[in-house]
């Protein structure tokens, strides 16, 4: 009986310790659902709010492509703002007035130009002929069309004008408004008018940045941990110096934009803002990044590879250059690819030496001025005009989407060549 | 062995990549985030014209600007600089010291607004009401200044009824721009330091100690009172959308594109508008500059063509495409004196 009771007692302390169990899972599911949740909903809120940015509304005008505007021996330099204005205009022959033709005027974008201007070089033949074509629409109107501004609040609360509105009806009952897929986010560079703004020159900008920050850092990454885990004795110094890299990869990314402000900037006299600095900043915040994971690469590579090698007369080099670090190459590619990931997202380091700047023009090399996406974004998101808001959210999912094709390489080089023992 | 040499060219690529950079043909201009839409928008005007370069803003607020520019003569260094205040005395010794000389060019006027949510209640303040809001030490409300000088107390005002019966009958939340800012050094100067002259003895007090005068009149509370928000005013339109008691301090600009949120408060009986702000009517505006390297007109290219688009009608004239980014424009004549020292870089003197 007594045998009995002690079951008893030991199932009634087996199902506490089941239910400690099941709370223990039950807190683990719910940390998951909830993080999942809160990114679900950051990831949801950026990607609505990004929506607006990705089309763009235009008018359709008959354009007389005639002399009057345009001076056929200098095309580029015509007054396609001009005759863009004009055509516009020609719907409203009512339109009398300095002040109200300017009004008219605004309803345009300063980019109307450049859609005339670009169809009339790409289709010289159509000089002294009135053709029909799309043109730009300025900010605030696209966004009334997209119904983010309101037109039922009262004028004076609103940035579109009743007489705006009573225009722009007009045109949409001529049926003369289309909504397109916005091309110009990723063909066109920085502007200040959120609907000519553009990614195009942040994007060349990163590359540019990541490849001089890839050159820089994973020779000298490989290099150092090659050296530190096959080849330098364990003593004291090597101690010390895996200490330090390891506190390195803790320290704020700011202080590495200092320090590229005073080394590179003042005491090299490297040029300000140029995705060569840029680049080198992110080496040196990379470099414990792409050390600390190879060493652990080739740490996890088993001594009898090494041992089987030297044993039929391989030199050290040999084994190194021959046996382990093909081996560890996947291993040194991801520990790579993620710091260069991490770097790619970085802007506090680059404010300091000037990356954060309006750039219009797209780098053409690593010395031009250039900015990056984050910075990019950030710059966006102090802009006062509404329309610049769903443009910052674009960014932010472009920035996202680079990154998670980056991750994803990573993984796709890790499952490819990963051995296993 | 290939393996090797491809690896060791690639090396030799990376430390081969041209270091010192050519002459420079791009402008480079600094300073303040306030004036950086406008100089944005005419650098990007100018790089559009097609005949130089698009020049290269950066925003590093005032001070930071005129550090850099002041820091010499050369490629190296900045050829404009922004500011949303004039230079300092200080400055402009450093500058000389370095044997720069400058241009000073006035764009226009930018007003700093009061301004919450339009479900709030419509606030009408006086500067003196103002002060007594926003300072840390203010002058005794029990024990009115008979005398020539009355210490301060620390700010007893928690509702702004408490300051004003006319006032609502709601807690002073203020928020407004970090330090770094030169829209808080503005607002400092020009709705606080202007709010307690109206105190007979603290108007006094600045012919006597001036030193002490700025101290008690434009040292912000720090009991709660006024938060400091940031320099990012997009997110500061949207917190007083979503909380309607605070009160937010910034640019006119943002009152301007974000008038279906928010209302700006009425100073002094005057509506924080366009119109106003233009004919010096609204108190609290201040003028914006920038400053030319005359040392670098000819060896960077298209700085003079850059300052003449800047105070060109087109630009910052009455009509001009700043308006739309926010500027309130200088009266005719100033425009036209502008215009002038831009072109015969007109050398500054202190």
């Amino acid at each position: 009986m007594t045998e009995f009771s002690q079951t008893d007692a030991r199932k009634a302390q087996l199902a506490k310790r089941y239910r400690a169990e099941t709370r223990f899972k039950a807190f683990g599911i719910g940390a998951i659902c909830t993080a999942g949740l809160i990114l679900l909903f950051l990831m949801g809120s950026i990607l609505i709010s990004s929506l607006p940015a990705f089309t763009q509304h235009y008018v359709t005008l008959d354009i007389e492509i005639s002399e009057r505007h345009i001076d056929t021996q200098n095309l580029a330099d015509s007054d396609w703002r001009g005759l863009a204005r004009a055509s516009l205009r020609a719907q409203f022959p009512d339109v009398q007035g300095r002040r109200d033709k300017r009004a008219l005027g605004k309803l345009l974008s300063l980019g109307a130009s450049d859609d005339v201007r670009d169809y009339v070089l790409a289709n010289p033949s159509s000089l002294g002929t009135s053709v029909r074509l799309p043109v730009t629409f300025s900010d605030d109107i696209d966004l009334l069309l997209k119904g983010v501004i309101d037109r039922e609040l009262p004028e004076n609360e609103r940035v579109v004008s009743n007489q705006d509105l009573a225009w722009l009806d007009q045109l949409v009952a001529e049926g003369r408004i289309s909504r397109k897929f916005a091309t110009k986010i990723f063909t066109n560079g920085d502007s200040r008018e959120p609907e000519l703004a553009g990614l195009r020159g942040a994007l060349v900008g990163t590359l540019w940045t990541l490849l001089v920050t890839l050159l820089a850092s994973f020779p000298l990454g490989v290099m150092a941990a090659i050296y530190l885990e096959e080849i330098a004795p364990k003593n004291r110094l090597t101690r010390i110096i895996e200490v330090n890299i390891n506190n390195l990869a803790a320290v704020p990314s700011i202080v590495f934009g200092l320090l590229g402000l005073a080394v590179f900037i003042n005491f090299f006299g490297m040029p300000r803002s140029a995705p060569l600095v840029g680049g080198l900043v992110l080496a040196l915040m990379t470099l414990p990044r792409i050390i600390i994971p190879t060493r652990a690469a080739f740490a996890a590579i088993p001594p009898s590879i090494r041992e089987a090698a030297m044993g039929v007369g391989a030199s050290r080099l040999q084994v190194i250059m021959h046996h382990v670090l093909p081996l560890a190459m996947p291993g040194i590619l991801t520990g790579t690819i993620i710091g260069l990931a991490q770097a790619a997202g970085e802007t506090a380091p680059l404010l300091m030496i000037g990356m954060m700047a309006f750039i219009v023009d797209v780098p053409t090399d690593v010395t031009a001025k250039a900015t990056v996406l984050p910075a990019q974004i950030y710059m966006w998101a102090n802009n006062p005009e509404r329309a610049f808001m769903a443009r910052t959210s674009a960014g932010i999912v472009v920035l996202l989407s680079l990154l998670l094709l980056v991750n994803a390489t990573a993984i796709y080089f890790r499952k490819r060549f990963e051995k296993r023992w | 062995m290939t393996r090797f040499g491809l690896s060791l060219s690639i090396l030799a690529m990376a430390i081969s990549i041209p270091v010192h950079a050519h002459a420079r043909d791009q402008i480079e201009v600094v300073g303040s985030s306030t004036v950086f839409p406008f100089a944005t928008s005419v650098a990007e005007q100018f790089g559009r014209m097609g005949k130089f370069k698009t020049p290269v803003v950066e925003a590093t607020g005032s001070g930071g600007g005129l550090k850099l520019f002041c820091s010499g003569i050369g490629l190296q260094h900045p050829d404009v600089t922004n500011a949303s205040r004039r230079i300092k005395k200080k400055e402009f010794d450093k500058c000389q010291a370095n044997g720069i000389d400058m241009t000073e060019i006035v764009i226009g006027f930018d007003g700093i607004v009061l301004a919450n949510a339009r479900n709030g209640v419509p606030l009408k303040l006086t500067r003196k009401q103002i002060y007594l809001a926003t300072a840390k030490l203010v002058p005794d409300p029990n024990k009115p200044c008979q005398a020539a000088w009355c210490a301060p107390i620390a700010n007893p005002y928690k509702k702004w009824s408490d300051i004003d019966a006319s006032l609502p009958d709601m807690k002073i939340e203020i928020l407004g721009p970090p330090p770094t800012s030169g829209t808080r050094d503005a607002f400092q100067e020009l709705a606080m330091s202007k709010g307690a002259n109206s105190f007979p003895h603290m108007k006094a007090l600045k012919k006597t100690d001036k030193s002490l005068w700025k101290k008690l009149t434009r040292t912000i509370r720090e009991d709660g009172g006024w938060i400091d928000a940031g320099e990012n005013d997009n997110l500061m339109v949207s917190k007083l959308a979503a909380n309607s008691r605070a009160v937010g301090v910034f640019g006119f600009s943002f009152l301007d594109q974000n008038a279906e949120k928010i209302r700006g408060a009425i100073v002094e009986d005057v509506v924080p508008s366009f119109d106003n702000i233009a004919d010096g009517k609204y108190g609290i505006s201040r003028s914006l500059y920038f400053y030319i390297k005359q040392a670098h007109v000819g060896t960077v290219p298209g700085i003079l063509e850059y300052v003449r688009e800047f105070t060109s009608e087109d630009a910052f004239g009455e009509d001009g495409y700043l308006l739309d980014k926010g500027l309130i424009p200088l009266p005719r004549q100033e425009r036209l004196k502008y215009r002038k020292d831009g072109q015969n870089l007109t050398k500054l003197s202190m």
